[in-house]
């Protein structure tokens, strides 16, 4: 009965394809699990903004939306009725092609992640041999549209915001992709379902999943600020932030075209999410061994939540990085933390099982990282905080 | 020769010819980017995953944008008075011409050498892997050596701009 709800999609897919000949079948199949993609994630979209808009206003000691619908629920049907009947204004010396394919280029960049993440036992939508670098390469392709958009407005303002936006994606990309090679070095294959599977055992009713390793575990921390930086959220939404840069890059977006962008940013933090979830956190395996019998795509979508509510929480309660702060930090501190943790996690491998290995990757990441941070205070003269009062 | 094969090639000529006729030296480098990306269809086409990925993260993720940024932070981005063609437009045409007859006859000449009717080899990413580490390792160090030259010249300059501004 808990394998029929497990697979309930893949079930329900097979026998709706099943009406149609046989040439048909497995287009259709794939056409309909395209279609509920992209009818899902921006369902989940709309629930995200209610959430955050609530969760960020209770952060802030306030109340969020309480106007449309029971507690602000109907907020994104607002937003979305506004959106859609908003008038579109394109500046006059803007770049017209330019300026209306970057929001395009963004959203299909972004949908084309979902496609290799496995959202379920034997629920991937295509299992590919190198589903991984198909995810970076998609990943790549939106740093493009960021800088078409910012381009393409013909203002200083959304340039600048651009240039910003490129030049911190460019440099987490590096930090984003280090920290996956670890994962792929144990796991010994770049395809993500398999990935998953290696992470599927338990030992004592507890998981092998990689974040509690101590490789996994620092691989893990960096790859949520990778990933923070990736999709521009706070505390690194320099390039957006509305109390420096107007809007950024998307300043002169109005309408159906900013909530494309806006679309564009959450789905990314989905996707990104997603790939950390099935990296990192053990894709859709369960936590305890006697926990199995839950359908295993309610844990990989209650994991993407939590993803998505640390990330909401990181917003409400950090204040945003500089540009140089975030640039010295990626290329300063977190790329050599992710070089060690590469040179841990083959040490990891290769020092046999037992506590020795536990203790060795644990003190070396330990060591390494309080180190780097006393060098780094240390040239920043940073010491304890001093407090100057007003006589 | 497939219908795929000739719309992904329709596809990369338009984007070469795109990028030499376009008047905008920025919509040259979006239009060389559909060409980058027709490369990566046509390595996804003939089954060769790891290389199809490897272009567009490689092409589209950062080549493109280097260029982008080297238009923008020259003075290339203003659209040129006295047109995009050059005077001697005749004589370049004419040195393409014979450049692509060498390259076409060459590659001619060697296709009738390959072995014929075998079947695609289906190269997993694993052994690409273990080429790289066993049979082309030399070669390996030797780019790794390379890329970690252009990372020290690209640090050189920018401590020497940093003190010069000083």
């Amino acid at each position: 009965m808990f394998e029929f709800l497990d697979q309930i999609f893949v079930i329900l897919r097979h026998w709706l394809v099943s009406f149609l000949p046989a040439a048909w079948q497995q287009p259709a199949g794939v056409v309909m699990s395209v279609a509920v993609i992209v009818v899902l994630f921006p369902a989940l979209f709309a629930l995200t903004t209610v959430f955050e808009r609530k969760g960020l206003a209770r952060i802030q000691n306030r109340f969020g939306p309480n106007r449309t619908g029971p507690f602000g629920f109907f907020q994104p049907v607002a937003d979305g009725i506004k959106s859609l009947t908003k008038e579109d204004i394109v500046p006059s010396s803007a770049d017209a092609a330019v300026h209306f394919l970057a929001p395009v280029v963004l959203v299909v960049a972004v949908y084309m992640g979902f496609a290799v993440l496995p959202m379920g036992r034997n629920m991937v939508l295509v299992d590919m041999d190198a589903g991984l670098l198909f995810y970076f390469a998609m990943g790549a392709s939106t740093e493009l549209a960021v800088f078409m958009a910012g381009w393409s407005s013909r203002n200083k303002y959304s340039l600048l915001g651009a240039m910003r936006a490129v030049a911190q994606m460019i440099s987490y990309e590096v930090v984003l992709l280090l920290s996956s090679v670890t994962v792929v070095m144990i796991s010994g294959s770049l395809s993500l379902s398999k990935i998953v599977e290696a992470q599927n055992h338990y030992t004592w009713g507890l998981p092998h999943w990689y974040i509690f390793t101590p490789w996994g575990l620092a691989g893990f921390v960096m790859y949520a600020i990778a990933a923070t930086a990736e999709t521009n959220r706070s505390p690194f939404d320099l390039p957006e932030g509305e109390s420096e840069l107007v809007a950024g890059y998307h300043t002169e977006y109005s309408g159906f075209k900013f909530a494309l962008f806006f679309l564009g940013e959450y789905l990314a933090m989905f996707s990104i999410s997603g790939l950390g979830t099935t990296l990192f956190l053990g894709g859709w395996s369960a936590p305890f061994s006697w926990l199995g019998w839950v359908p295993s795509w309610i844990w990989f979508f209650s994991k993407l939540m939590m993803s998505i509510f640390v990330f909401i929480w990181m917003r409400g309660t950090l204040p945003r990085l500089r540009q140089d702060q975030l640039m010295n930090f990626a290329w300063k501190f977190v790329l050599p933390m992710c070089l060690l943790n590469l040179l841990v996690a083959a040490l990891w491998r290769f020092l046999g099982d037992g506590w020795v290995k536990w203790a060795v990757c644990s003190g070396i990441l330990i060591v390494a990282y309080v180190g780097m941070g006393l060098l780094e205070m240390r040239r920043g003269h940073i010491g304890p905080r001093s407090y100057r009062y007003a006589e | 020769m497939s219908l795929v094969f000739y719309l992904i090639a329709a596809l990369v000529v338009a984007g070469g010819l795109a990028a030499m006729m376009l008047k905008n030296t920025v919509h040259c480098a979006l239009a060389v980017t559909v060409a980058f990306a027709g490369l990566a269809l046509l390595f996804l086409n003939l089954d060769a995953q790891f290389a199809g990925f490897a272009q567009i993260l490689v092409y589209i993720g950062a080549v493109a944008i280097l260029v982008v940024f080297a238009i923008l932070l020259t003075k290339g981005s203003e659209t040129p008075k006295d047109g995009v063609f050059s005077q001697t437009w005749l004589t370049g045409l004419a040195v393409a011409s014979a450049v692509f007859a060498v390259l076409g006859w060459a590659v001619l000449q060697t296709a009738p050498m390959l072995p014929r009717a075998t079947a695609t080899p289906v190269v997993s990413v694993q052994q690409i892997g273990q080429a790289l580490i066993g049979q082309y390792v030399l070669p390996l160090e030797i780019i790794a050596v390379l890329l970690t030259a252009a990372l020290i010249g690209a640090v050189i300059v920018a401590i020497h701009e940093k003190e010069g501004a000083n």
